[in-house]
C-alpha cells in the first residue's frame, strides 16, 4: 500500500511538472548520490551545450568557385510555383556572379504570417537579411519605412529607367514622400497579383443559361437561379477573415469607383458618405449567399467547393471570389472547366497587390544586394518567375519571356492586357493600402458584422477605424 | 547551514539554471511588464511612459472584453467537462476489467497527439456542410441541418436578452450589465472545448486511476463493515480521498485554458464576431501584425495575471502539505 502511494503521488508530481515544464526527474525517483550527480552534470553540459548551438547568421559560404560573398534574402515562398520561380532567379544570379551567393531564408506560412515576427525580430535587434520579401504599400511603408529601417532605392529606379517601365499606379503604392516632399521609393515589386476576381465553373454556367455577373444586380439575379437549382452561389472561405474582407473591397471599388476608392485610404472620401451606406447595404445582401461553414474553411477549400467530386457531377458551388492565386489552385487539381471576370463592377479597375523586395540599412552586403534587386525589377527576371507564380510581371517592359523558359498561361495573358488598360487601386487585405493597424481595425470590423450583420454598426467602425489611423478627423 | 563540500557542488551545479531562469524568465517578465507602460507602438522601440495608458485602451476594446468572456466559457466547461469524464473512465477502468491496458491506452491515447492535429481533425468533424442539402462531418453522420446546426461556425452568443424574463428584473435592481452580450455563452466556443475534452480527458483518467489505486483497500473494507452502500463508499470514503488529485488536476487544465492558442487557431482563428477568439491571438496579432508592442505586453501581462490567480494558490499549498509530509 505504501509503495502505492509513492508511486501515486510521484506520478502526480512528474505530470504537473511536465505540464508547467521543469521535470525533475532525480527528485522523484529514488536515485543514489553518485547517479544524482551524473545527472546533474549531464543536464549543464546539455544546458552549456544548447547555448553555444545556436547560431542566427549563416557564415558566408565558399563554393567551388573561389571566394563567394553570401547574400541572404527572405521570403516565404516554400513550396510549389511560387519556389521555382524564386529559385529560378536565384540560379540565375549565382550563375551570372561568380563571387556572390544568394540564399533565400525561406520561413514558411501563408502570406507570410509567420515570417512577419521572424523578420520584425531580426530587424529589431538590428541584424535584417540583406533583402526581404514583403507586400509593397504600407505593409512596407508604416512597418519598416516610417521608423526608419530601410534605405530607399532612387538610384536604382533612376539607373534602370523603372520611373518609367512601372505603371503610375505602381510607382504611387511603392513609394512615399519625406518631410521635405521628396517622393523615394521603397521596394522593388517583382510580381502583380489581382485580388478582384470572380472565378466561376463553366459548365454550370452553360447548364443553367447564365452568364457572369458584371454588376451585382446581375449578380443577384444568377445567384437566385443558383440557389433554386441547390448550388450555393457564392464560395467565401473567410478562417482568417480576410477573404471576407477582400469580399468588402471589391464591393467598395465597386460602389465607389477607383479614385472614390483610393480616397477612402487617403481620406479624401468620406466613409460615412451614402454610397458607403449602399456599398455595406450590398454586402449585407452577398453574404446571404454564401455557404454556411464559411468561416471554417481556407480558401482554397472554398475554391475547392467549384471542383466537382466527379466529371459531370454538381459541384458544391458556383463562384468565389479570390485574387488571382486561386487559378494555381485550379491548375494544381487538375481542374480546367473555370472561367473568370473582373468582380461585379470592377471592370477596368485592377485591385493590385504586389510582393517586393527592399533595402535594409543594417544590410551587410548593399552593393550585391542591389545587384540582385536590380535583376529582380528587370523584365528579363520578371518573365523567369511570374510564369511559375501564377502572376503578372510588374514592369511594363517585360510580358515575353525567351523561347524554351516557361511561358505565361492563359489568364494570366488576359490580366496583362487588363493591367496595361486599367486604373490600378491597392487592396486593403494585402497590405498595399492601408497601414497594419488600421487593415486589423477593417478586419475586425468584418468579424464582427460577419456574426451581426447591421449596417450602421459596421458604418460606424470603419468610420472610427479611419480616425484612429489617424487619416480622418 | 554549514558549507560542506556536498552542498558548494550542489550549488554549482544549479547555479546555472538558476541564472538562465532567472534571465529567461523572470527578467523577460519584469521586461514585459516594464513595456507594457510604455508608448511603443511601431517597430521602433518608443520608451516614452505611458503610465496605465495600454491598459486602458484595451480594456476599452471590445475584442478583449469578449476574449476575457470566451476564456472563462471555455475554462469553465473544459475543466468541469474533463473532471466528470476522467473520473468516470477511471472509475470503470479501476473494475479490474479484462484488457485494461487496451483500453487505458486507446483513451489515453489523443494526449500524444498535438493541438494543431486535434484542431485540424475536429474542425473537419464540426465543419457544418455549406448547406441545408449538403451537411457534412458530424452534421451528415446524424442526418442534421447545417443551417440550423452551425457547431464551430455558430455565430450566437446565449445570453439574457430583452425577451428574457428577467431582463427587466435584473436592469430595476441594477444588475444590468448582467444583461450584455460580453456575459453570455458563445456557441462556437462549445465545439473548441469538445476538442480540448477529447483529448484532455484521458490524461485525468490517469490521474484519477493512480489516486483510486492509492486509496488503501482496508478503508473501504471497514466501510463496508460498517454497512455502507456502494455509493456511499465513494462519496464519502474515497472522494474526499481524491481531492489532490482533483486539484492539481484542475490547475493543470486551467493553465492551459488560460493560454489556449494553438487549438483555436487550427480550429476557427476568431471566429464569426470574434466568438471563438482568444487573449493569446489577440496579443499576437496586437503585436506582429499591428506593430503595437506596448499593448501587447499588456495583454500577455493581464493573461500572466490570470494565470497567477490559479496558479499561485496550488504552489502555496502544495508547499504547505510538503512541509507537513
Amino acid at each position: 500500500m505504501e509503495s502505492r502511494l509513492q508511486v501515486a503521488t510521484a506520478l502526480h508530481r512528474i505530470t504537473f511538472r511536465c505540464a508547467i515544464g521543469t521535470p525533475n526527474v532525480s527528485e522523484v525517483l529514488p536515485v543514489k548520490l553518485a547517479s544524482r550527480r551524473m545527472i546533474a552534470v549531464i543536464s549543464v553540459a546539455a544546458l552549456v551545450a544548447s547555448a553555444c548551438s545556436s547560431n542566427a547568421t549563416p557564415a558566408p559560404s565558399s563554393g567551388g568557385g573561389g571566394a563567394q560573398t553570401a547574400i541572404e534574402v527572405v521570403s516565404w515562398w516554400t513550396t510549389g510555383g511560387e519556389a521555382s520561380g524564386f529559385n529560378a532567379i536565384i540560379d540565375k544570379f549565382n550563375a551570372d556572379n561568380p563571387t556572390l551567393k544568394v540564399t533565400n531564408s525561406a520561413i514558411a506560412g501563408g502570406a507570410g504570417s509567420n515570417a512577419q515576427a521572424a523578420l520584425q525580430n531580426r530587424v529589431l535587434a538590428g541584424t535584417p537579411p540583406d533583402s526581404f520579401q514583403v507586400h509593397m504599400g504600407h505593409e512596407l511603408l508604416d512597418t519598416y519605412v516610417t521608423p526608419g529601417y530601410m534605405d530607399n532605392l532612387d538610384d536604382l529606379y533612376a539607373a534602370n529607367g523603372w520611373t518609367t517601365q512601372f505603371p503610375k499606379g505602381v510607382l504611387d503604392i511603392v513609394s512615399a514622400k519625406d518631410a521635405a516632399g521628396t517622393t523615394h521609393y521603397y521596394s522593388v515589386p517583382l510580381d502583380i497579383h489581382r485580388a478582384n476576381v470572380i472565378w466561376y465553373n463553366k459548365t454550370v454556367f452553360t447548364a443553367n443559361n447564365l452568364t457572369a455577373p458584371t454588376t451585382w444586380d446581375q449578380f443577384f439575379t444568377v445567384a437566385d437561379a443558383l440557389k433554386a437549382k441547390g448550388i450555393t452561389p457564392l464560395a467565401v472561405g473567410d478562417n482568417g477573415i480576410w477573404a471576407n474582407g477582400m469580399l468588402l473591397e471589391s464591393i467598395l471599388i465597386g460602389a465607389l469607383g477607383a479614385d472614390g476608392y483610393n480616397g477612402l485610404w487617403t481620406g479624401k472620401t468620406d466613409w460615412a458618405g451614402a454610397n458607403v451606406t449602399a456599398a455595406l447595404t450590398t454586402y449585407q445582401k452577398v453574404l446571404t449567399y454564401v455557404n454556411t461553414d464559411h468561416s471554417s474553411l481556407s480558401w482554397d477549400q472554398a475554391a475547392d467547393y467549384l471542383i466537382p467530386a466527379s466529371a459531370g457531377a454538381q459541384p458544391k458551388a458556383a463562384m468565389t471570389l479570390m485574387g488571382d492565386w486561386a487559378a494555381g489552385e485550379f491548375d494544381n487539381k487538375k481542374f480546367a472547366d473555370y472561367g473568370w471576370v473582373a468582380a461585379p463592377g470592377n471592370d477596368k479597375i485592377y485591385d493590385a497587390l504586389a510582393d517586393s523586395f527592399g533595402l535594409p540599412s543594417k544590410a551587410t552586403n548593399k552593393d550585391g544586394i542591389k545587384k540582385f534587386l536590380t535583376l529582380l525589377g528587370s523584365a528579363a527576371g520578371q518573365d523567369l518567375f511570374n510564369p511559375y507564380k501564377g502572376s503578372i510581371p510588374a514592369n511594363s517592359t517585360a510580358g515575353a519571356p525567351p523561347t524554351g523558359a516557361k511561358q505565361y498561361s492563359t489568364y494570366q495573358t488576359w490580366a496583362m492586357a487588363e493591367w496595361k488598360a486599367d486604373a490600378i487601386v491597392p487592396s486593403v487585405e494585402h497590405g498595399a493600402a492601408a497601414a497594419p493597424k488600421w487593415k486589423g481595425a477593417f478586419e475586425a470590423a468584418v468579424t464582427v458584422f460577419v456574426a451581426t450583420p447591421d449596417v450602421a454598426t459596421l458604418q460606424t467602425s470603419l468610420v472610427q477605424a479611419c480616425k484612429d489611423a489617424g487619416v480622418c478627423k | 547551514m554549514r558549507l560542506t563540500r556536498d552542498r558548494v557542488i550542489s550549488l554549482l551545479v544549479i547555479a546555472p539554471s538558476i541564472l538562465a531562469v532567472a534571465v529567461f524568465v523572470y527578467g523577460l517578465i519584469i521586461w514585459t511588464g516594464y513595456i507594457s507602460t510604455v508608448k511603443w507602438d511601431t517597430l521602433r522601440p518608443d520608451y516614452t511612459p505611458v503610465g496605465l495608458g495600454n491598459y486602458a485602451s484595451i480594456f476599452a476594446n471590445n475584442r478583449f472584453l469578449i476574449d476575457i468572456r470566451n476564456t472563462v466559457v471555455f475554462t469553465i466547461c473544459f475543466i468541469a467537462a474533463s473532471l466528470t469524464i476522467g473520473l468516470l473512465l477511471a472509475n470503470m477502468i479501476d473494475r479490474r476489467i479484462r484488457g485494461e491496458g487496451i483500453f487505458r491506452s486507446i483513451i489515453v491515447f489523443p494526449m500524444a497527439v498535438s493541438f494543431i492535429v486535434t484542431g485540424v481533425v475536429w474542425k473537419w468533424i464540426l465543419s457544418p456542410g455549406q448547406d441545408a442539402a449538403h451537411p457534412q462531418g458530424i452534421n451528415q453522420l446524424f442526418g442534421l441541418d447545417p443551417t440550423r446546426n452551425r457547431w464551430l461556425t455558430d455565430a450566437h452568443v446565449v445570453y439574457i436578452g430583452p425577451d428574457s424574463p428577467v431582463y427587466q428584473v435584473l436592469h430595476s435592481i441594477g444588475l444590468g450589465f448582467l444583461t450584455s452580450p460580453n456575459i453570455g455563452v458563445p456557441i462556437a466556443m462549445l465545439s473548441i472545448v469538445l476538442a480540448a475534452v477529447w483529448q484532455m480527458s484521458g490524461f485525468v483518467m490517469i490521474l484519477y486511476l493512480a489516486g483510486l489505486r492509492a486509496i488503501p483497500e482496508d478503508l473501504k473494507e471497514a466501510a463496508r463493515v460498517d454497512g455502507a452502500s456502494e455509493f456511499r463508499i465513494f462519496r464519502h470514503v474515497v472522494f474526499p480521498l481524491l481531492t489532490p488529485i482533483t486539484l492539481s488536476a484542475m490547475i493543470i487544465l486551467g493553465h492551459i485554458s488560460l493560454k489556449i492558442y494553438d487549438l483555436t487557431v487550427a480550429m476557427s482563428m476568431s471566429g464569426p464576431g470574434f466568438a471563438t477568439d482568444t487573449p493569446a491571438l489577440f496579443m499576437w496579432q496586437t503585436t506582429f501584425r499591428d506593430g503595437l508592442f506596448g499593448r501587447g505586453a499588456a495583454v500577455a501581462i493581464i493573461m500572466l495575471a490570470l494565470v497567477a490567480i490559479v496558479v499561485v494558490p496550488y504552489l502555496i499549498w502544495n508547499r504547505r502539505q510538503e512541509v507537513e509530509a
